[in-house]
């Protein structure tokens, strides 16, 4: 496998504006004769769907919810971060840069997070002017609060609901240029194969989810921007129906795929409830701005909250990060959260939790001031919990949030297989092993409205491209593929469901591949996936018909890719002995338990190429080469 | 607890659909609505019988997927509330609960409790967006937008496009969500430039769909999961009648 990252020479800083003026480009007049095929319409999908359709090139945009809106992105809460320096608190691209590389645990590529940075402004500067309704101060002017892993105030956004207004932005934009004739939308629609002619990506195999027909598209380029794959934990904080097929898919065909095993574990999640629960439920992480994680100093103490009084608290963050306190990045405070529970101080019925307590910040900033900001979550928790997070302190647990791993790029967006692009969660470029909090949002509409333009044209621009027909032998082959999957899956009539086996899997990876993995844990798991799997294509039932809506069909397809998927996350967490951000090897941790990078053996992006049923797959490594970054032990104390 | 679970049944949009009577036990209180019917969907796949088929994906009430009339009411009638997070602590033991689709013309069913709202995103397509071209932007602070306003503008920008506004109401008028559409938008000085056209546009728009005439009822915002205000719909008939008198 070639992974040439395509890193344009010249000093970091200017990397992307020189390559910006060098790169090729497509004259408007024949942009209408070249199809983009973009399969998602969450942020990334579709910022990218709403430039590109403005740039004059025929887009046709894929998606399996109802109304290209209800992606997962609407979800999002927190913020969006830039580097616009408007508190004057010292901010600058080299800041959001640096900042994000070193939460990355120093695992990302340093020209591709330079340029997020450094497009970071222009994106809030674009949503204002689609009428995004960032929070703003009495004066009119942009609001901003911190998140965690930075010292600066540079996170934009729209009360607790940051990703919906966005997402209506981009949305909207979108709709726009499906008015104005340049982009097509096609609803309800799964994307089950790329389509790989000579070795180039010029289609996708497409499953109406109405009708059950499967239609072919052919373009000059695809895109995917089909979110992340943390469901393949079965519980986390992603909507339901996220999952790992295109990509996975994609990597069948030929597509590496880059450090499956970098997973984010989100420290601010309600607690699971019981067997029957079907997602988690997220509390931003802006509510650490105000809100003190605590537990009780003694294991077993089974007080209320509010009998116990300070001196008996463990604030256990402010404790051992002094310097970060509450605002410590996301898998060290998922990771503290874990261990003072593990020692039995957890909270709440089941024992697996922390407090997250808001009665300092309402006595400092009065009851209005802290229902201003955080109102709609403090409203959510209610309704889950049937408690009042302004009379007792929240309960949190860690859960699975998202996933930095996904399909391998080089500097352009593009995959291994030319013409086959990758963007927002779905790829694996600038979070490294761990994301900063607000920092998702941003990437996303960074490779949608401002890289994927140019580097599409770059592409379109700089490739003979041949005709290709729908009736070639690719397209038919692909399509009987797609269709012999669903016919299997149809004619399983076992005893199991499939949310059972799902469940199980989840309940696998979640013990050996979740916040805390070893040597023997992933080798058993590894184990238990393959026998799940077979349980699964032996003993599952799928009922319905492939002519009509089936859910249970679609979820059956989705199930089957994670079960293949999370076999190669375990490999990928046992091959990295070294522990960096969110991938912690029990084995590597310095005496205080933190974790310990292995920069000599690992400072690489591990790639994983498909060999054929049956066959391992094959590990390559991009080494990351930091020329600016001084490598250094992450300390947030 | 025990519940009898009434539900309409319906293969696909052209066959007629009925209600189907299921017994459900073991319901937690702790159980959201939709966690009770996952239950059930468990229970009739382990008997080789197709699921209820429901739509859903977010489970937090953001992403508007969700959507069933529980006991006539749309969403269940609880304040606020989308159906994905009503909990089944609202039920009691014994209770018989009546669970169909949103009902409009410009809604059709296309299989059980799921319907086809895409009407409302042909409406958002009719003008539902500022004219603004990538990296045409002026910086964010150039325009100074009153803390007051920008609230009131995302009070408008809440809505989840779920369409129970349209399903409360007796005339199956989308007035309330093309309304918020129009205001999250109308209100901002970005906004503004485009307003009479938006205004015209969506409106006409939403006639062709076949959605109906408002009569005022309020049904739309008493359901809202997001407390839209009925507001918004006096305000755009406003922006109406003068962009009619330009
Ligand atoms: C609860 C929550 C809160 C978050 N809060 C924040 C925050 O405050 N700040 C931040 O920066 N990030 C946040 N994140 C992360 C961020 O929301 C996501 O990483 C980001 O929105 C992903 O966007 P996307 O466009 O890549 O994918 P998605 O929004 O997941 O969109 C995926 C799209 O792909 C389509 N799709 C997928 N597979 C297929 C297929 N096979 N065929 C056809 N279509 C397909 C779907 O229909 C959908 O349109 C949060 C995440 C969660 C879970
Ligand atoms: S499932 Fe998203 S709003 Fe209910």
């Amino acid at each position: 496998m070639k992974l040439d990252a395509q890193v344009p020479g010249g000093q970091l800083s200017e990397k992307w504006k020189k390559h910006k003026s060098a790169m090729k480009l497509v004259n408007p007049a024949n942009r209408r004769k070249h199809t983009v095929l973009i399969v998602g319409t969450g942020l990334a999908g579709a910022s990218a769907a709403a430039a590109l359709g403005e740039a004059g090139y025929k887009v046709k945009a894929f998606f399996y919810h109802e109304s290209p809106r209800r992606a997962h992105s609407i979800a999002a809460q927190g913020g969006i971060n830039a580097a616009k320096n408007y508190q004057n608190d010292g901010d600058s691209v080299d800041r959001l840069f640096y900042d994000t590389i070193k939460g990355g645990d120093f695992r990302a590529r340093e020209a591709n997070v330079y340029r997020l940075a450094e497009v970071s402004a222009n994106i809030i500067d674009h949503c204002v002017a689609l009428g995004v309704p960032f929070a703003r101060e009495y004066g009119g002017q942009l609001s901003n609060r911190s998140f965690g892993g930075t010292q600066v105030s540079r996170t934009f956004y729209a009360r607790g609901q940051t990703g919906q207004q966005l997402l209506l932005g981009a949305y909207s934009a979108m709709m726009r240029q499906v008015d104005e004739g340049n982009v097509e939308i096609y609803s309800r629609r799964e994307m089950l194969e790329i389509v790989v002619v000579n070795g180039v990506c010029r289609g996708v195999i497409i499953r109406n989810l109405l009708t059950g027909e499967i239609e072919s598209h052919s373009g000059d380029a695809v895109i995917l921007a089909t979110g992340g794959y943390s469901n393949v934990y079965y519980l986390s904080t992603n909507a339901k129906y996220s999952n790992v097929t295109a990509t996975w898919r994609a990597y069948k065909k030929g597509a590496g795929f880059a450090n499956p095993c970098f997973t984010q574990i989100h420290p601010t999640c309600i607690p699971v409830a019981g067997e029957y629960q079907s997602k988690l439920t997220l509390m931003s992480e802006s509510l650490r701005n105000d809100g003190r994680v605590w537990v009780p100093k003694k294991a077993g103490d089974n007080r209320a909250a509010s009998q116990i009084p300070d001196a008996d608290r463990d604030y256990y963050l402010e404790r051992r990060y002094p310097g970060f306190g509450n605002l410590v990045p996301r898998d060290v405070a998922s990771r503290a959260a874990k261990s003072v529970c593990d020692e039995g101080r957890g909270v709440g019925a089941s024992k697996q939790a922390v407090f997250l307590d808001f009665s300092d910040a309402i006595k400092r900033l009065g009851q209005p001031a802290i229902e201003s900001k955080y109102g709609n979550l403090f409203e959510i928790y209610q309704q889950i919990t049937d408690e009042n997070p302004y009379e007792v302190p929240m309960r949190m647990y860690p859960a699975p949030h998202y996933t930095m791993g996904g399909l391998w790029v080089d500097y352009h967006l593009m995959s291994n297989i030319p013409g086959l692009f990758v963007a927002g969660e779905a790829n694996f470029s600038d979070h490294g092993a761990n994301r900063l909090g607000a920092s998702a949002l941003m990437q996303g509409l960074a490779d949608g409205y401002f890289v994927l333009p140019y580097t599409i044209a770059n592409y379109i621009g700089g490739t003979k491209i041949e005709a290709v027909s729908i009736d070639s032998s690719d397209f038919k082959a692909a399509r009987a593929e797609a269709q012999g999957r669903i016919d299997k899956l149809l004619g399983m009539r076992g005893k199991k469901t499939v949310t059972e086996i799902h469940r199980r899997l989840g309940r696998v990876m979640w013990d050996a591949v979740g916040m805390s993995r070893s040597r023997p844990g992933l080798e058993k798991a590894i184990k238990d996936i393959r026998s799940l799997r077979e349980e699964f294509w032996t003993d599952v039932s799928v009922p319905g018909d492939k002519n009509n809506l089936n859910p249970e069909l679609e979820m059956a397809g989705r199930v089957a890719d994670f079960l293949e998927f999370g076999e190669v996350m375990a490999m990928d967490a046992l091959a990295r002995e070294e522990s960096c951000g969110g991938h912690f090897r029990e084995e590597h941790q310095t005496p205080e338990n933190e974790a310990k990078r292995d920069d000599e053996k690992f400072a690489h992006v591990a790639v994983w190429e498909y060999q054929g049923e049956q066959k391992a797959p094959v590990r390559h490594q991009e080494p990351l080469k930091f020329e600016v970054v001084h490598l250094a032990a992450r300390n947030y104390k | 607890m025990k519940l009898n679970l009434k539900i309409w049944r319906q293969k696909d949009a052209k066959t007629p659909g009925k209600f189907v009577d299921y017994a459900l036990d073991h319901v937690s209180p702790e159980m959201s609505f939709l966690e009770m019917l996952d239950v059930l969907n468990e229970e009739l796949v382990k008997k080789g019988e197709e699921p209820v088929a429901f739509d859903h994906d977010c489970r937090e009430g953001i992403c508007g997927s969700c959507g069933v009339v529980i006991n006539g009411k749309a969403h269940g009638g609880q304040v606020n509330t989308t159906t994905c997070q009503l909990y089944m602590r609202h039920y009691n033991d014994g209770d018989t609960v009546l669970i169909e689709p949103f009902r409009a013309r410009a809604f059709p069913v296309v299989k059980d409790l799921c319907v086809d709202r895409q009407s409302l995103d042909r409406v958002v397509k009719a003008g539902g967006y500022i004219s603004a071209h990538v990296g045409s932007a002026v910086d964010g602070n150039t325009i100074p937008i009153g803390k007051e306003l920008a609230e009131k503008a995302f009070d408008a920008g809440t809505c989840i496009q779920c369409g129970a506004c349209v399903a409360a109401c007796k005339n199956a008028s989308a007035m309330l969500f093309t309304s918020a559409q129009t205001q999250r938008l109308n209100l901002l000085p970005q906004g503004k430039v485009e307003l009479s056209r938006r205004v015209t546009r969506m409106i006409a728009a939403m006639d062709e769909e076949k959605f109906g005439a408002c009569t005022n009822e309020a049904e739309c915002s008493a359901v809202c999961p997001k407390g839209i205000s009925f507001k918004n719909i006096t305000e755009m008939n406003h922006n109406y009648l003068k962009s009619s008198l330009e």
